[in-house]
Order: C-alpha cells, then sequence, then structure tokens
C-alpha cells in the first residue's frame, strides 16, 4: 500500500490520522512519567513540595532495608505467579487449538475464557472472599469432609489468598497470546514430525513450544507487569499483612509524600523496563506481531 | 489438525478435564457472590443461605452508609461512553496510519506499550502531578478520561493491527479508481468493512474504562467512579450489599458484552448470506 503513495493518499495523510493518538499519548503517558521523574528529584517536607534538585529521596528509598524486602516481595508474588498461569494458559490453549476439532467450538470455547477479562477486577477478587473465609465453602468442604476439625486461617488474608487471586485474575492474558500464537502453527509442520516418527511429547517440546514462544513472551510480560504494578488485591487479600512495592508507595501516596513515592516509582520502572527487555531479548515481538 | 484419529485417547479427556476445572475456577467464585446477593435480610457474608431475598439490592440504593454508588455509576457509564467513542473512532485513524511509514511510527508504538505495562496508580500519580503543576483541576471527566485513555487506547490500537492484517487494501484502490474522494472512501468502503472489528474496539473501550480503577484514583478528583466506590466499600463494608453492588456492575458488563458480540454475529450473518445470495 505504501507503493501508492503517489496516488489519491498524500504523504501527510498518516500524519494527520496518527495525530489524535499521538496527542493523547503524549499528553497522558509521555509527559506525566516525565513529570514523576521529575518529581523524584525534588524535595519535600511532608507539606509542600519545593522545587529544587535533591537526591536525598533516591538516597532514602535505596538505604531503606525496607525496600530490598518489598521487591523482593513483589518479584516472589510475580514468579509464582508467572509459573502458574504459564502452565495453566499453555494448557488451555494447547487444548483448545489441536484438541478441539470444530471451529464453532475453538472461538466459543475461548471466548469463554476471555469474557471475564471485560468485568471488574474488584468484584472478581472479591468473590473468592465467601470461598477462602474462616466460614468459607473450602473450610466447610474440608471440615466436612473430615481432613481438618477446625478451619483453616492461611486461605483467606494470606500470601497464598494473594496468588490465587493473581492467578485468577491474570491466567486470560497468557492464554489469548499463547493461543493466538499456536493457531498459526501450520498443522503440516505436525503432521510432519508425525511421519517421520516423533512422539506426541517431541512434538510439543520441538515443534509446538518453540513456535509459541512469542505468545509466552507476549503472556509473561503482561503477567509480570500487572502483578508488579498492583497495589489493591495485595492489600486486600493479604488483609494488610503484606505489602508489595506499590502497595507501600500507595501508603506514601496517601500520606502525600509525593517526592519519595515518585523515586520509588521511577525505580519500579526501571526494574519492570529490565524485566520487560530481559523478555524481549527471547524474542522479537514486533517483527511477531506483524507476521 | 483436521486429519486427527477418530477415536479420542485418553489425552483428550484428560486435557478436557484440565480446561473444565479452569472455566469452574474462572467463573465458579463469581457465580457464589452472584448467588449469595440474594441472602436473606439476615444472612452473611459466606454460605449457608439465610433465606432468598432481594433485601441488599434495596439496601444499595435507600441506604447512604455505601457512599455515593448512584452518582458513581452514572460517572462511570458516562466514562464508559466517551472512551467507547474516542477510543473507537482514534484508533480507526490511528490504525490507518500504521499502515503507511511516517516519522515517529516506531516511539509512538513504544509509547503506547509503555502505557500498558506501567502501572496504573503510577501513571495516574503523574497525571495528577502534572494537573496540578500546570494549575488545571483534575476532573472526572478530563483527567479521569486521559487517564482511561491511556488504558483503553493501546489496547484498542493491537485490535486494530488484528483487524488490519485481514483487510484488502485494493477494496479501497478500487473504490479511489473509480474516483471516490478520500472521505467517500472511508465511509463508503474502509469503515463499513470493518465494522465487525470496530465493534470490538469499542468493547474494549466501553468495558476497561468502565471497570477501571488504580488509574482513575488519583485523577478523577473529588468525584468518585464505582469501582473506587466499591473498593472503597471492601475495607468497611461486611454485609452482602458487597455481593449486590458486585452483582449489578457485573450484570452491566455482561450486557454490553453480549450485545457487541450479538451485533458483529448479526453482521457477520448477513454477510453470508449475502455472499450466498450473489454466487
Amino acid at each position: 500500500m505504501s507503493s501508492r503513495s503517489s496516488g489519491g493518499v498524500s504523504r501527510l495523510s498518516p500524519y494527520l490520522q496518527v495525530a489524535p493518538l499521538a496527542l493523547i499519548m503524549l499528553t497522558m503517558v509521555g509527559v506525566p512519567i516525565i513529570t514523576l521523574i521529575l518529581l523524584s528529584f525534588w524535595d519535600s517536607d511532608g507539606i509542600a513540595i519545593y522545587r529544587t534538585f535533591t537526591w536525598q529521596n533516591y538516597a532514602e528509598v535505596l538505604t531503606s532495608p525496607l525496600t530490598l524486602i518489598l521487591f523482593l516481595n513483589t518479584l516472589k508474588y510475580a514468579l509464582l505467579t508467572l509459573v502458574a498461569t504459564m502452565a495453566i494458559g499453555f494448557t488451555c490453549s494447547y487444548f483448545l487449538v489441536f484438541y478441539v476439532r470444530s471451529l464453532k467450538w475453538q472461538i466459543g470455547l475461548f471466548l469463554l475464557c476471555t469474557i471475564p477479562f471485560w468485568t471488574s477486577n474488584v468484584i472478581r477478587m472479591i468473590s473468592w472472599i465467601p470461598f477462602l473465609g474462616r466460614e468459607g465453602l473450602f473450610n466447610q468442604m474440608l471440615m466436612s469432609a473430615g481432613l481438618t476439625n477446625q478451619p483453616l486461617d492461611v486461605l483467606l488474608y494470606s500470601d497464598f489468598a494473594v496468588v490465587l487471586t493473581y492467578i485468577h485474575l491474570f491466567t486470560l492474558f497468557m492464554i489469548v497470546p499463547i493461543f493466538n500464537s499456536m493457531s498459526k502453527i501450520n498443522p503440516n509442520l505436525i503432521e510432519a514430525a508425525r511421519d517421520a516418527g516423533a512422539s506426541s511429547w517431541q512434538i510439543l517440546t520441538a515443534v509446538i513450544i518453540p513456535l509459541s514462544k512469542t505468545g509466552i513472551a507476549l503472556g509473561s510480560i503482561f503477567v509480570v507487569t500487572l502483578v508488579m504494578g498492583d497495589f489493591f488485591v495485595v492489600r486486600v487479600m493479604s488483609g494488610g499483612q503484606s505489602a508489595s512495592v506499590v502497595s507501600a508507595m500507595k501508603n506514601q501516596i496517601d500520606q502525600l509524600f509525593y517526592p519519595q513515592a515518585s523515586a520509588m516509582a521511577v525505580l519500579l520502572i526501571l526494574v519492570v523496563v529490565m524485566m520487560v527487555s530481559a523478555i524481549l531479548r527471547v524474542v522479537d515481538i514486533r517483527a511477531e506481531l506483524a507476521r | 489438525m483436521s486429519q486427527a484419529p477418530t477415536r479420542r485417547g485418553a489425552d483428550f479427556y484428560l486435557l478436557a478435564g484440565f480446561f473444565a476445572l479452569f472455566v469452574i475456577f474462572l467463573y465458579g467464585p463469581m457465580l457464589m457472590i452472584f448467588i449469595l446477593s440474594f441472602q436473606g435480610p439476615t444472612g452473611g457474608l459466606t454460605f449457608p443461605m439465610r433465606g432468598v431475598s432481594t433485601h441488599w439490592f434495596q439496601d444499595l440504593w435507600s441506604s447512604s452508609r455505601y457512599g455515593d454508588l448512584g452518582g458513581g455509576l452514572r460517572r462511570s457509564l458516562g466514562l464508559g461512553v466517551l472512551s467507547l467513542i474516542v477510543t473507537a473512532v482514534v484508533c480507526l485513524f490511528a490504525g490507518l496510519a500504521f499502515r503507511h511509514r511516517f516519522w515517529g511510527a516506531g516511539p509512538l508504538f513504544y509509547l503506547s506499550i509503555i502505557s500498558l505495562v506501567v502501572p496504573g496508580i503510577l501513571l495516574g500519580l503523574g497525571i495528577s502531578q502534572l494537573f496540578q503543576m500546570m494549575g488545571f483541576r483534575l476532573a472526572w471527566w478530563l483527567s479521569g478520561l486521559g487517564a482511561h485513555l491511556s488504558w483503553t487506547l493501546p489496547f484498542g490500537l493491537l485490535i486494530m493491527f488484528a483487524v488490519l492484517n485481514r483487510f484488502d487494501g485494493s477494496w479501497e484502490e478500487a473504490a479511489r479508481d473509480a474516483g471516490a474522494r478520500p472521505w467517500q472512501v472511508l465511509r463508503l468502503v474502509t469503515v463499513p468493512i470493518l465494522f465487525p472489528g470496530l465493534i470490538a474496539v469499542a468493547l474494549f473501550g466501553f468495558t476497561l474504562s468502565y471497570d477501571e480503577m488504580p488509574r482513575s484514583l488519583l485523577t478523577v478528583g473529588g468525584k468518585n467512579t464505582l469501582p473506587i466506590e466499591i473498593s472503597n466499600m471492601t475495607t468497611n463494608v461486611t454485609t452482602p450489599a458487597l455481593y449486590a453492588i458486585g452483582t449489578v456492575t457485573s450484570l452491566i458488563s455482561f450486557l454490553v458484552i453480549a450485545a457487541a458480540f450479538l451485533a458483529i454475529a448479526i453482521i457477520q450473518k448477513r454477510r453470508a448470506s449475502a455472499r450466498r445470495g450473489a454466487d
């Protein structure tokens, strides 16, 4: 289409067409991030912010032993969630793409997995409370089965509840890209592998997993960044007993310590960007998207 | 694998069982709060049900201890509709632009991706601080809308890429060769062909905005949206009213999703029958 730029479509038109998006992205994403970076170098006393340059905020964040604990805790959540969502997402996509024969069923079941994406995360998180609570369904089931004689307290308001909620909320971010990668795999490749005598396991590890890499990488980026950016699930589902980087930052924001919070934010964004570029090193997502 | 063996092996049933468990995991808890929202007036947050009633739904609207739920709902619906319109229009044109090479395409694409992966509340902090530095007041329809667009536009753009991947540009060329002016090409050829995809973009625009919480928190100003009101409720409401509002807002989401799916299905069916008629 670019070859036709001489006829009909003027050279300017892409710029006009993309201008609204560029304007909104710059004013609502680009400039605000720069604002955060600026803010992280400004001085404050908890009441007012002074526009004088200081390293103080970073010095505080980097020397506080709490920072390391928060980052490690957040990484722990991210890793646990990543492993679980990857396993579930891969298995479900694998089933949908290679075992469901009718296209109608395939699309229907795929949509069934994605519909919760268009509903409220807050509500989906709350919905675990009647299940996991002290008097919740799970404890009732355990007790009537005679497995315990008193309700388990670790189900709700614990790290377990936090990670379970993350898995519940974010697995679909794995399923969609992996499903997308897998359905682009040419069935002839699998036939050829089978004709050459490969077992189902060999086909899975030597053909399907390598060709699903892009989807796995895209899904991982989503899951890692969503977990690293969360403050609400960790606050509610841990019952205030655990904290993540952003939930600690949220406390600083509530106390109006904006520059300190910004320094922490910049640090977090750096860590997230490093993790994302590490994943991008494994696969070139932009080239794959265009495929 | 169209030539799959006709008999299904144990691996099929194993995987199907796993998938079924996942679907139960996905929908089970939600179903539970829908049921529990019909608790009797003396019922609590967990089973057993103490009678069946709509007490907690009435309580939502008549009691003032749950905050400004009505106002929150109105603002959330308003923001959703605004996001829908802006997302559909902006992403349509941006998607069309990205088919050509233009200066800054790469950086703009990456800025959109950054907007997806940056923690929402941090972006909210950035936007609110920017507004305060510039001396603008925070308002749900301005800074709030902007924060929502930072979330809906990148998704819309990615959907547009997928939609345009399957779009055949020769239809537009044919129209141009037949003497159509650019806006005629857009109105009579491009938009009608892309319409099902645009509905999908609009669905993302509405639902992602309607349920958005972290980006809204610091940007909507004094008047809260519904997700913020609900998240405030999680910490101080210990009655099934919490589930009742969950049921109401989920119902709205499901209605919107169903409407979008239905619209796409109707268009596809019409196209299929038109194609059959043409043969």
